[in-house]
This record gives structure tokens, C-alpha cells and sequence, in this order.
């Protein structure tokens, strides 16, 4: 193959020496890969996996440790026998950040190199925009992070939390005794359907507490805001009467900017704390966290989490990415998606094993009310729909990156993806209904 | 050196060498009172000692009466050890020779395999030596940690809390004194007046005082004596407490009695005044400092606009240059000098972002623009394909992730104008950084031989290169100037967001109207518009959300556009 | 230009017959290769390839019309994806207000409506609920925007790069305005989810080769109508304004009205391969319409051959179908090649692919007579001296 690349060099480009530099090199690899894959049958016929993370653009930042733990899990798994001893062998795509093209590269993961199964998306726009693809084809699809529910597909396992397994139990630790009984909320998201239908949630579940509507302000930046003088004066004036606090969805890159302004204005995290639900380890990473300290988060799983099969799986995903020369290397993390992300490969083998075919209709229905052992705890997947019950883990941010867990539901959270204080008439059932059903009045 | 770093803080942060000169002698008042405490508590009581020992027990039951027993004491000298044992950081450490003792650990260090973590006593978290006099650091497998679990820390929490309120009450800082003793108010208990009368009588800091009186006012607010309550809400109206509004308002609107209801609404009366006040000052600071950004950003993309007819659409990207040179000096400091020079990584930064963005602009100049003068569009084009590979590049090289760069502590928090106005220093920083690279700008064109020579050649090429002016370099002269100044607008951003390689994108289009609106080539023009769009946008943010807001000066801009095309400064010519 | 006649000429004889291939090739021969020929054969099209070519065929609508005011005018404008998305949200509106009760929700509003808590169907969007007026707005709303900005922009003669960047930044505001919720346009997740156009089911391959087959279609009569336009007496104007802006005014001739009719038609075709766009990918977001897609969109121009329409159509299907093969199998070299190519095309093929295949006789014989002769060099030879 790279002779073939020469070659074709050699005809094109030998008195241009001067283009060489630029980005003519992509030519010759188009060229390169144009050649069809050896078709090597072997004993055992890999089983094809589709992985469907944006590795450039905008939300790389996130999705790239999610491809390098689907890899390992993948790497895991044939080191162990693979999968119904036949090996898994993924096939990466970069839908660049890019919601159409996330429809198309569904499209060729499912039709053109037929997987069996993918494990992709972050965004809910990108997972909206595969939706359509997975179900018309009856594909499988393992979506990793936590989500604004309301969706109740067929094809789709969600491994990330419904907002009952983050937001209620957040905002109701913020209201104890314990977590400072805060009175008043800020609600500030970045613009776009999580934060949105999370603050519709959190807003009805604090009017049916007894918060007064005057006590809740919602605001929303949009997508790479960096400017929060403004709105961290507002928070300030807001939180002057005390007993106030901020309920945060705001994603990504914003993030730094925000609590950079809202420490250097003077608003410190035991005053008026920022109880976040999109910054977790890997975006800390990126982040000074001087200004972040005592300041809290949900998620059902971190880092921080002290059992031996975590600290296992946090070693051996740091030794893998330092074995892979991924940029990071020993320092990397792991976070709840990346956790959710790991183990949605083992509960589709689980699953598979148990149905002993990779059937999208067979793994399914193997998969409904399967536990097992996630490196941060039991879990278990629930009897009618496709969500997991998870614990919702409250964590406070330490200088090192790092979360403390200060608070913890007892046992297992059940998912709604229909949230009971937005949507009490409906409910997600896929054995006794097909899907959303209208639950009759009791 | 100390001394010496002192004074290297740049002429913008003048207004904060005041401040700590302050803060010196309030720490010094402070510190005298705790340095006699230290020399007698080198060991504690019998009594404390022995159930320190119970939290080592095997037994829970044990740990968490002994933790209980302690924290009740709400002994000030025991809150390193609580807060340590809340953190898990305490440890019990067998030294190769001698006793087991409690430690305290602070941020691991990886060498190799192992993890070291430093020792800190229990007695005032002083740093452990080795008998060299060597920072002591243990191996982390040596040290047994003591455990705590939820329900210890949650029995522990309230007198911690307490603790730590009047510990902080005596900090240095006079922004955690202050809000000591605003969450002090909050807990309204009114035994606590003697207390913050105490400390008020040390307090030297208005906002320390202030927040002091502000504190038992508000706690004399909850007075079941009417006079009590009337006189403590006229001083609040007096002293502007902010935090009482609020409260202030549940009273004139429940108060029993009416003289008090009187008294609590011509308070609010007058704090509401002052916060309108306030407001005035705080949109014109956010604008000033919007505005400087915006600057900073549009002066090198006018020069090279202005004076050589580029449009740089990789000018963002010398941004991230900078910004990434920034985060690389920052890990040298890291690495190999010791920590206490730290804080001074950012001066270095900003030259040598300057430069490394400088040298990516001459290397621009010299291979690709130089080909394209006299052609605006292809220069657009060919720089935005500049601009994919430059980010393509940084994102394989560092990641896709956004890199954390730290502020320095002399950026870090604000600067109390007055009551409820704060200005942040880095924002501070970044205006006079502005004003800096203006009159730097200014005077190197102006004033030296090199922009001599760049205004001869901007204005009659020919003619200058006839009079023996190197008009090639000196265009890649100007190019890499104008390239360095994106190289330091990008340092200055990494102190208020991101570092990550599409840094760049967020504000070019920003940039491009500053320098269109101003009118090309004219500097002055740059600076007005961009802090006319500054000040604009944060006139506008408050009322109509900063989407619309932008949005609206987007469509202002282009409609001014309409009717100066050249810009609010240009010289009216006759092809125009 | 000396290039310029011969431009006209090879597009009159060699490209006349290459052109009746390839539009047979596109709108017959490949719907029907994916219909009749047996899948896994050598002539079967896929509905996964015929579905990407759909799109891309869309793009090479816009193209056109870019290059009508680019290549042609001498406009740049990096505006565009604010047309393409005006047309393709029109018609996402209609596809959206197709899916009845069958959303999510089972309500009769879209969906994302329902989660911003909006409780009557927004006036604008009621129109929307004919497929006629679609498909008048899909053109017409994009057209009247640009009448509007054109007007106020080259009435005063913004132009040269003040206009790109004022594109710019307009394109910078409507993706601002798109993508807040409070627009009702389904903010960042945009309209997807369609189930249904003229009752057809829009995932049925059927309905995607028709669908296909109408933007093939389209694409050819977008073709003829600007090659109609470039051919004509206005055409020969708009060469004038792009070669010598104030020779024009001065013979007497508005260029200011030209340029905001070449304008306009251009952002109606863009606005049109939108709406083509839509049915074909599923989704239609403000992801389309930022700086970033419009200035890709020149690049396509770019590429293919400014000034020359094949050139557009060539750089708009090329540029797209690189990018998917390199998204797949080279995800970290895309941006590379992307940003390199332009550096190249811009620097020493200001022509594009067009210009490089259709010169290559002639620079190579040049260059064959400068070697021989080591002569000092033909100035006009300057930019393109490297080509072998």
C-alpha cells in the first residue's frame, strides 16, 4: 500500500517539491485508501462494531476519551476470548462535530460496513439526528452520556443518567439540612434542549417543594459564551439576600469563563455554590480549578469512587492511554461518561452472550433487567425500557481536579425517562407496551 | 527577589500594590496575635491528645465520638486537623525510627511509579522536614489514612462550619473576612455580637468593617425590641447593606409594627439608589474591559489590514499561538523553577507569546503572503486555509481538550472600588494591557526608524524602495509586529477563558467588525470602535440577553457600514 | 484574463459533449443502476451512495450560484449558508408540520416546541402546512433577504472584502438568531425526525431517488439558467463589474443593480439546494449556516474553477465526496487537506481542477519552450511557473 502511495507521488508531484508541505499528502492518502480492505476470512468471523465519536471540531474535547475507552473495552475483550469467542473489531468514523453528518456516517456504519452494534453521540442534537437512521434499519445504538430524557426508542440504550438520576436528587440535596438549605435558585444553562427541558424539571420539581416562583430565576447562554460579566453580576444581586444558589447546565468551553468571573467578583463557593451537571473530570482537566474548589456536581459515578475495581479501571484506562500515545497519556481521567461509555460495551456483550446472537431484537430483549458490575458499582438495566438504575452521587470539587463525594442516594435510582413532575401521564415500557405509552389515570 | 517581583507587577495593577500594602499591615496585626498563640501550642492537652489518638482506633464507633469530641470543642487550633480529616488528607505516619504520629498530607507528587505526598503537622499544617532541613515527602504506600466516612463528616460539619467562619473571620484576606461575617449575620444568632463587636475593634479594612457592621445589623434586625429593630434598619440603609434587602423587605412588608415598616422601606429607598449607582459603574467598567479585549484583538489584524492590505483570517489562530505559548512557559515554570516563582510565569508569557506568534506570522509572510499582495480576497482565502492547518496542528499536538492555564494569584479575585462594586483584576489587567500595546504600537510607528520605514513603504512603495528601504523585509517586518499582537491578546485571553485550539474562532468575526467599523489603517478608529462596541454590548446585554444583544450591534454595524463604508475615521477619496 | 475566451470555447465544444454525459449520467443512469442492478454486483448503486450524491448534487445547486457571483461578478460573499439554510428551513418547517401526531410528544406541535413550553403553533409557521407555498418560499424568502442587503450594500458600493466581511458577520448573526430556543426554530438541534413529503415516507428508498431525481434535475435547469444569464447581455455586464467596477458606471450602466440581481438569484439557488438538502439528510440545523459552512462553501467554487460553472458543480460534488471518504478514513488529516488544498488552489491554480485539466496542454507546451530556451520568462506564465 505505501509503495502504491509512492507511486502515485512520483507521477503527480515529483517537481513540486514546494507542495509537498502543504496538504497535497491528503491526496496521496485518499488515493491510498481507495484500495478495497483485504478481505481476510478467518475462524472465527469478527464481530463488527460501529464507534461513532466526533474526533475534530468542536465537541472533540469530549467525545475523543470516549472513542479511547470504547477501544479499550474493545481491546479488553478479544485479550479475554472476545466475544462469544468470536473477536470484535471496531470501525471508527469521525462525524467531525458535524450533526448531519452524523446521520450520514450512521448510515454507512449501518448499511455499508453493517455493525452489529455502535456506541456513539454526545450531543442530544447528534443523537436526534441518528435517531431516525437507527430505527428505520433496526440498528443498536449505546448512548453513553447523561441525558434530558423524554425519548423512548427501541434502538437506543441510554447508559447516562435520565434527569431523575441527576437533577431532583441534586436539587434536593442543595435544599437539606446537609447540602445548606438554599432557598432561592439560579437556573443557567447553555441554549439548547438539555438544559432546557433539565430547567422545565428542576423548575416544576422546586415549585412542588414550595419554592416560590420568585425565587427561581432561568437564564440561558448560547453555545461558547465567554463573556459572564454580565450574567455573574446578576447572579450577584440575585444572591445578596443569601440562601441562594446556582443550578448549572452550562456545557463546555463556557465553563471556564464562567466561574473564572464568578470567583473574581467576589462570590465565593460556600456563599453561593454552583451545583453543576455538565463539568465533570475530563472537562476539569482542562480547566484552572483554583476558581472551581467547594463548588459541586451530580453524576453517578467518579473517579474519586474507592473500590478496588475502580481504582483498576482508572489504572488501566491511564496505562492505555500512556500505552496508545494518546495526548494526555498517565494524566488522563476517567468521568461518568467515560464510565457509562465503558460499560455500555460490556452490557451489549453481556447481553449478547446471554442471547447467543448479535440480533439487534434478541440482545434487547436479553438485556432487559440484566445487572452486573460497572467499575462503579452494581447496575442494572430496567425490566421495560432501556435505561439503567444507577446511584446519584453528589461530589464537590477539590483542588486536584478531583471530586469528593459528600452525598449518595440509598441504593439504586430507578429511570424516568418521562420525568413524573413534567410528564406524569406518560412512561416508557417496551415489554408490556410498545414504547411511550399513556399510563392510565390511578 | 521577592522584592524584586514585587515591583516587576505591570503599571496596571497599581491599584492592587496599595491594596496588599494594606493587607500587609492587617496580616502583620493578625499575625502578631497568632504567633503567640503558635509558641505555646506546639503539643495539645492531654486531654485533646488522647482522643486525637481515639481517631487512629480500628473501631468506627470510636473514630466518630472522638471526631464528634473534638470539633465540639470549636477549638480554633483544631481546625487544620478537622479540616484534614474531612478532606482525607490525615494520616497516621510510622517513621523508620521512632513513634507513629498524625499528618497531615498535601498534593501528591508523582516520581516514577510512586506517588510522594508532602507532611504537614497537625499543629498549624506547618511543613515537616527532613533533618536536612529538606521538605519531608513520603512515599504514599507508608502512610495509613483515616478514614472518614460520610456520617463522621456529616456530624462534624455544622461546628466545622462554625469554626471555620471565626477562623476566617481573623483571615487575611479581607474578602473572607467579609463574607465571614456576612454568613455569621445569617445564622443571626445573637451571642455572636460580642464576637464581631471584638473583631471589629481590630478591623482597620473598610469592606471589613464595613461587612462587620453590615453583619450585626442585620442580626439586631431579628430583635424582638421594635427601637431595636427601627435603629438596625436605618444603619443598614445608612451603610448600604446590600444583603439586606431581602430581609429588609419581608419587614416593610410584615412588620408588626409601623414605625419599623417606615424605617425598613426608606432603607430599601436608599440602597436601591446606590445600587442603581452601582449599576452605572459596573456596566461601564464590563464595557471598558470588553472593549480593551476587543482591542487588543483588532490592533495587530488593523496593522496588517490597514497597512499592507492583508486580510488575516489566520489572525485568530496567532491568538491560540499565543495563548498555547502561554500555557507552555506556564508548564517550564512548573517544571524547573521552584514554586514560589510561579506566580511570575505571566510576565514571561506575554513577550514570549508575542514573539512565537511573531515567528508563525513572519514564516506566513515569507512563504505564502508575500506571493498575494494587491489581491485582498485571495489573501482571505489562502489565510483561512493557513488558519485549518494551524488549528488542525495544535489539536494533534496538545489534544483536543482545552489546556488549563492558571492564573497567577495577583490575577486572581478583584478590587473592592466600593460597597457591591468589584473589579476583577484580570479584567484590570487586560485594559492597561491594552493601553500598553496602543501607545506601543503608537510609538513604533511613529517614533522609531522601523515604522519610519513601514509608513514609507505603506505609502509609495516604489518610491521607498528607489530610497534604498528594504521593502520586502520590511513587509514581513510588519506582518509578524501585527502577528505578535495577536500573539499577547491571546496570553491576555487565556486569564478570562479558554485555551483550546478553536480559541481562535470565537472571536475573529468580533475582531474583523472592530477593525472595519474603525476604518482601515487608522488606529485611533480601532480604539474608538472597539470600545463604542464594547460599551455598547454591555449596555445592551443587561436588557436584551447577549444573543440579541450581539446581534443588534452586529446589524448596527453593518448598517453604519451602509453609510460610511470606509469606517468611522477614513479619509473620504474619490474611488470610494 | 487572457484564459477567459478560451474558457468560453472548451465549455462550447469538448465540455458541450462532456456535459450531455455526465447529466445523463447523473439523473438516468445512476437512479437507475440503484433501482434495477442487483446489490453487491459492479453496477448497482447503493441507496447509501445515491443519497450522499443527492446531497451533494444539492451543493452543487449552491455552487452555481456562488460562482455566479464570485467567479462572475467579483463578489465574495461569505454569507451563503445563511441562503441555504433560509431555503432549508423552509422546507424543514414543511417536513416538520408533515409529522402530525406521530412526534414524540403525540402532539400536534413539533416537538421541540413542546419542550420549550410553546402552546399554540407560531403564526409564521402556519403557512407552512402547504407544500406549494414551501416550495415558493423556499426561493423567495432567501431572495428577498438578499434584495434587501444587497441593496443597502451595493447602493453605497460596500465591496471587495468590506462585503465579504459584512457577509460575515451576517452570517455570524443568523447563526446567533437560529440558534436560540426562543426562535421556534428548534434552536441548536435544528428541525429533524421528518417522517413524511406529499405523503410519501421519506425513508423508503423510492422516495430518495425520486428525490435524487428532482434535485439531478434541478441541478441541470440551475445550470441552464445561469449559463442563460452568463451568455447574455447582462452577463457580459457582469464580467465588465467584476474587471472594472467604475468603467461600467461611467459608460453608463447601474452596476449597483446588477450586482443586487446577480445577488439575488444566487442566494435563490442557494436557497433552493437547501430545501433539496433537507429531505435528503434528515436534519437541517444552524450548524449549516455559520461562518465556518459558508466559507467552505467558497472553497468548493474555489477548487472547481472560479468563472466557470462546471467548475463549480466539479468543486462542490469533489470537495464534499473528499470530505466523506477522509471523515472516514482519515479523520485527523481532513482539515489538512481541506486548509492545504486551498492554499494550493488559491496560490497556483486560481482556475481550480477546471483550470488545471484544461491548460495543462498549453502550459506544458510553454513550458517545454522555456526549458529548451532557459529564456527569461513570459510575465504571464508568473503564477502558474510550476506547473508541470
Amino acid at each position: 500500500m505505501k509503495s502504491k502511495k509512492k507511486l502515485i507521488g512520483a507521477e503527480k508531484l515529483s517537481r513540486r517539491k514546494f507542495l509537498k508541505k502543504a496538504g497535497v499528502m491528503g491526496l496521496g492518502a485518499a488515493a491510498m485508501s481507495a484500495l478495497p480492505f483485504p478481505n481476510v476470512i478467518r475462524a472465527a468471523e469478527p464481530v463488527k462494531i460501529g464507534v461513532l465519536h466526533s474526533l475534530s471540531g468542536t465537541m472533540a474535547i469530549s467525545e475523543v476519551s470516549l472513542r479511547d475507552v470504547v477501544l479499550m473495552a474493545v481491546e479488553e475483550i478479544n485479550a479475554a476470548g472476545g466475544v462469544m469467542k468470536r473477536p470484535i473489531k471496531p470501525v471508527v468514523v469521525d462525524p467531525a462535530s458535524d450533526w448531519d453528518l452524523f446521520a450520514e456516517k450512521a448510515k454507512q456504519l449501518l448499511l455499508k460496513d453493517k455493525v452489529d452494534v455502535t456506541f456513539g453521540c454526545w450531543t442530544s442534537v447528534s443523537r436526534k439526528s441518528v435517531l431516525p437512521v437507527y430505527e428505520k434499519n433496526n440498528g443498536l445504538l449505546f448512548y453513553p452520556v447523561q441525558y434530558e430524557g423524554e425519548e423512548c426508542s427501541k434502538n437506543v440504550f441510554y447508559t447516562g443518567a435520565t434527569p431523575n438520576q441527576q437533577l431532583i436528587p441534586a436539587a434536593d440535596y442543595m435544599m437539606s439540612e446537609d447540602g445548606g438549605g438554599f432557598k432561592k435558585f439560579y437556573l443557567l444553562g447553555t441554549d439548547y434542549v438539555f438544559p432546557r427541558t433539565a430547567n422545565k424539571i428542576l423548575r416544576a420539581f422546586l415549585l412542588a417543594k414550595g419554592v416560590p416562583a420568585a425565587n427561581i430565576m432561568e437564564e440561558y447562554t448560547p453555545f461558547h459564551h465567554q463573556d459572564y460579566q454580565t450574567i455573574v453580576g446578576k447572579v450577584k444581586s440575585f444572591a445578596s439576600g443569601g440562601d441562594a444558589a446556582v443550578l448549572s447546565t452550562i456545557n463546555g468551553d463556557s465553563n471556564v469563563p464562567f466561574y473564572k468571573e464568578f470567583a473574581n467578583q467576589g462570590l465565593r463557593s460556600e456563599d453561593v455554590p454552583i451545583m453543576a451537571f455538565s463539568v465533570a473530570e475530563d472537562e476539569l482537566r482542562g480547566m484552572d480549578s483554583k476558581s472551581l474548589v467547594g463548588h459541586l456536581a451530580a453524576w453517578n459515578y467518579y473517579q474519586s469512587i474507592d473500590t478496588p475495581q475502580n481504582k483498576k479501571f482508572v489504572k488501566n484506562f491511564k496505562t492505555y492511554c500512556k500505552k496508545m500515545g494518546l495526548p494526555g497519556g498517565a494524566s488522563r481521567v476517567t468521568d461518568d461518561p467515560i464510565e457509562a461509555a465503558y460499560l455500555g460495551v460490556y452490557i451489549w456483550k453481556q447481553a449478547v452472550e446471554k442471547a447467543g446472537t448479535t440480533k439487534v431484537d434478541d440482545v434487547r430483549k436479553a438485556a432487559y433487567g440484566m445487572g452486573f458490575e460497572a467499575p462503579g458499582g452494581f447496575k442494572k438495566i430496567d425490566e421495560k425500557n432501556h435505561h439503567l438504575h444507577k446511584p446519584v452521587l453528589i461530589g464537590e470539587i477539590l483542588k486536584n481536579g478531583q471530586f469528593e463525594i459528600v452525598s449518595q442516594t440509598k441504593g439504586l435510582v430507578a429511570p424516568e425517562p418521562w420525568s413524573k413532575y413534567t410528564s406524569p401521564d406518560k412512561s416508557c415500557d417496551w415489554v408490556n407496551h410498545q414504547g411511550t405509552y399513556k399510563k392510565s389515570a390511578t | 527577589m521577592q522584592q524584586a517581583g514585587i515591583r516587576a507587577i505591570p503599571r496596571g495593577a497599581s491599584a492592587r500594590s496599595f491594596i496588599s500594602r494594606v493587607l500587609i499591615l492587617v496580616f502583620a496585626l493578625g499575625f502578631g496575635l497568632a504567633a503567640r498563640g503558635e509558641a505555646r501550642a506546639e503539643s495539645f492537652s492531654p486531654a485533646i491528645q488522647a482522643e486525637i489518638a481515639q481517631l487512629g482506633s480500628k473501631n468506627r464507633k470510636k473514630r466518630r465520638r472522638a471526631a464528634l469530641g473534638l470539633a465540639k470543642r470549636l477549638e480554633p487550633k483544631l481546625l487544620p486537623l478537622l479540616l484534614a480529616l474531612r478532606e482525607g488528607s490525615l494520616f497516621r505516619w510510622k517513621p523508620d525510627s521512632g513513634e507513629a504520629r498524625f499528618v497531615i498530607g498535601g498534593d501528591a507528587v508523582t516520581r516514577g511509579e510512586v506517588e510522594y505526598v508532602p507532611l504537614f503537622s497537625i499543629h498549624g499544617k506547618k511543613r515537616l522536614t527532613s533533618p536536612d532541613g529538606k521538605p519531608l515527602f513520603v512515599p504514599d504506600g507508608k502512610l495509613n489514612k483515616i478514614r472518614a466516612g460520610r456520617r463522621i463528616r456529616r456530624a462534624v460539619k455544622p461546628y466545622l462550619n462554625q469554626l471555620q467562619s471565626s477562623a476566617q473571620l481573623h483571615s487575611a484576606d479581607p474578602n473572607v473576612r467579609r463574607a465571614a461575617a456576612t454568613r455569621m449575620a445569617r445564622v443571626g444568632d445573637k451571642n455572636l455580637i460580642p464576637l464581631l463587636d471584638k473583631v471589629l475593634e481590630n478591623e482597620t479594612h473598610w469592606l471589613g468593617r464595613h461587612a462587620l457592621i453590615e453583619a450585626k445589623a442585620l442580626i439586631r434586625l431579628k430583635s424582638p425590641n421594635p427601637d431595636e429593630r427601627r435603629s438596625a434598619a436605618a444603619a443598614l440603609g445608612e451603610i448600604h447593606g446590600l444583603n439586606a434587602v431581602s430581609v429588609l423587605q419581608r419587614m416593610a412588608d410584615k412588620d408588626a409594627d409601623a414605625s419599623v415598616r417606615a424605617a425598613a422601606s426608606e432603607a430599601i429607598g436608599e440602597i436601591e439608589d446606590y445600587q442603581s449607582w452601582t449599576a452605572t459603574i459596573d456596566t461601564l467598567f464590563r464595557g471598558m474591559s470588553l472593549g480593551s479585549i476587543l482591542l487588543l484583538m483588532a490592533l495587530g489584524l488593523a496593522i496588517v489590514f490597514g497597512l499592507m492590505g492583508v486580510i488575516n483570517m489566520a489572525h485568530g489562530e496567532l491568538m491560540m499561538l499565543g495563548a498555547y505559548a502561554t500555557f507552555i512557559i506556564q508548564g517550564v515554570f512548573i517544571s524547573y523553577l521552584p514554586q514560589n516563582y510561579f506566580d511570575w510565569y505571566f510576565l514571561l508569557a506575554l513577550p514570549v507569546a508575542f514573539l512565537a506568534s511573531a515567528l508563525m506570522g513572519w514564516l506566513m509572510e515569507i512563504s505564502i503572503i508575500r506571493h498575494l499582495y494587491g489581491r485582498p480576497l485571495e489573501t482571505l482565502l489562502t489565510t483561512w486555509g493557513i488558519s485549518l492547518i494551524l488549528r488542525q496542528a495544535v489539536r494533534q499536538v496538545f489534544g483536543a481538550q482545552n489546556v488549563d492555564v492558571k492564573s497567577p494569584e495577583w490575577l486572581s479575585g478583584g478590587y473592592h472600588l466600593m460597597v457591591g462594586v468589584q473589579f476583577p483584576y484580570n479584567r484590570m489587567f487586560i485594559i492597561a494591557l491594552a493601553v500598553f500595546c496602543v501607545a506601543g504600537t503608537y510609538l513604533f510607528l511613529f517614533r522609531t526608524r522601523a515604522g519610519l520605514r513601514i509608513r514609507a513603504v505603506t505609502q509609495n512603495r516604489g518610491m521607498s524602495t528607489c530610497l534604498g528601504v528594504p521593502s520586502r523585509r520590511v513587509d514581513a517586518g510588519t506582518f509578524a509586529f501585527g502577528a505578535g499582537l495577536a500573539g499577547m491578546a491571546g496570553a491576555a485571553l487565556s486569564q478570562v477563558g479558554n485555551v483550546g485550539p478553536d480559541l481562535g474562532q470565537n472571536y475573529i468575526v468580533d475582531s474583523f467588525m472592530v477593525v472595519v467599523t474603525g476604518g482601515v489603517g487608522k488606529i485611533l478608529g480601532t480604539i474608538v470602535a472597539g470600545f463604542g462596541i464594547g460599551g455598547m454590548n454591555k449596555m445592551l446585554e443587561p436588557a436584551m440577553g447577549a444573543v440579541f444583544g450581539k446581534v443588534v450591534i452586529l446589524v448596527l454595524v453593518i448598517l453604519f457600514l451602509q453609510r460610511r463604508p470606509e469606517g468611522l475615521f477614513a479619509v473620504r477619496t474619490r474611488g470610494a | 484574463m487572457p484564459g477567459e475566451t478560451l474558457v468560453d470555447r472548451m465549455e462550447k465544444k469538448v465540455g458541450g459533449v462532456v456535459l450531455v454525459i455526465a447529466a445523463f449520467w447523473f439523473i438516468v443512469a445512476m437512479p437507475s443502476l440503484n433501482a434495477f442492478g442487483t446489490p453487491g454486483s459492479f453496477f448497482h448503486v447503493s441507496d447509501f451512495t445515491l443519497n450522499l450524491f443527492g446531497k451533494f448534487l444539492a451543493y452543487a445547486i449552491l455552487a452555481l450560484g456562488l460562482d455566479l457571483i464570485w467567479g462572475y461578478t467579483g463578489i465574495l460573499s461569505m454569507g451563503h449558508g445563511v441562503f441555504f439554510g433560509l431555503g432549508a428551513y423552509c422546507m424543514g418547517m414543511y417536513l416538520t408540520l408533515e409529522i402530525g401526531g406521530e412526534g414524540v410528544y403525540q402532539s400536534k406541535l413539533p416537538d421541540f416546541m413542546v419542550w420549550n413550553r410553546v402552546k399554540e403553533l407560531p403564526l409564521f409557521w402556519k403557512p407552512f402546512h402547504s407544500f406549494f407555498f414551501t416550495t415558493i418560499a423556499v426561493a423567495i424568502v432567501p431572495g428577498m433577504l438578499a434584495a434587501v442587503f444587497g441593496f443597502l450594500a451595493f447602493r453605497t458600493r460596500v465591496r471587495g472584502v468590506y462585503f465579504a466581511i459584512i457577509t460575515q458577520a451576517l452570517a455570524l448573526s443568523a447563526w446567533l438568531v437560529f440558534n436560540r430556543n426562543e426562535m421556534n426554530l428548534g434552536g441548536t438541534n435544528g428541525l429533524t425526525n421528518f417522517k413524511k413529503i406529499l405523503g410519501f415516507t421519506l425513508t423508503e428508498a423510492s422516495t430518495q431517488r425520486g428525490l435524487y431525481v428532482a434535485t439531478a434535475l434541478a441541478l441541470c435547469g440551475a445550470y441552464l439558467l445561469c449559463r442563460w444569464i452568463v451568455k447574455s447581455r447582462a452577463g457580459k455586464i457582469l464580467l465588465a463589474i467584476r474587471d472594472a467596477e467604475n468603467r461600467v458606471l461611467y459608460s453608463g450602466y447601474t452596476p449597483a443593480n446588477y450586482k443586487v440581481f446577480v445577488f439575488t438569484v444566487s442566494a435563490m439557488l442557494a436557497g433552493v439546494a437547501g430545501a433539496l438538502y433537507v429531505p435528503q439528510v434528515g436534519i437541517i440545523t444552524p450548524g449549516r449556516i455559520g461562518v465556518l459552512p459558508s466559507i467552505e462553501m467558497v472553497i468548493w467554487v474555489a477548487v472547481g474553477g472560479r468563472g466557470s460553472l462546471i467548475g463549480a458543480v466539479i468543486g462542490a460534488v469533489g470537495v464534499n465526496w473528499a470530505r466523506s471518504y477522509l471523515t472516514s478514513s482519515y479523520p485527523d488529516y481532513w482539515l489538512y487537506f481541506l486548509g492545504g488544498i486551498f492554499i494550493l488552489v488559491v496560490q497556483f491554480f486560481p482556475d481550480g481542477i477546471l483550470g488545471v485539466v484544461r491548460d495543462a496542454p498549453r502550459k506544458l507546451e510553454k513550458w517545454i519552450r522555456r526549458t529548451t530556451r532557459t529564456a527569461a520568462g513570459d510575465e504571464s506564465l508568473a503564477p502558474v511557473r510550476s506547473e508541470g
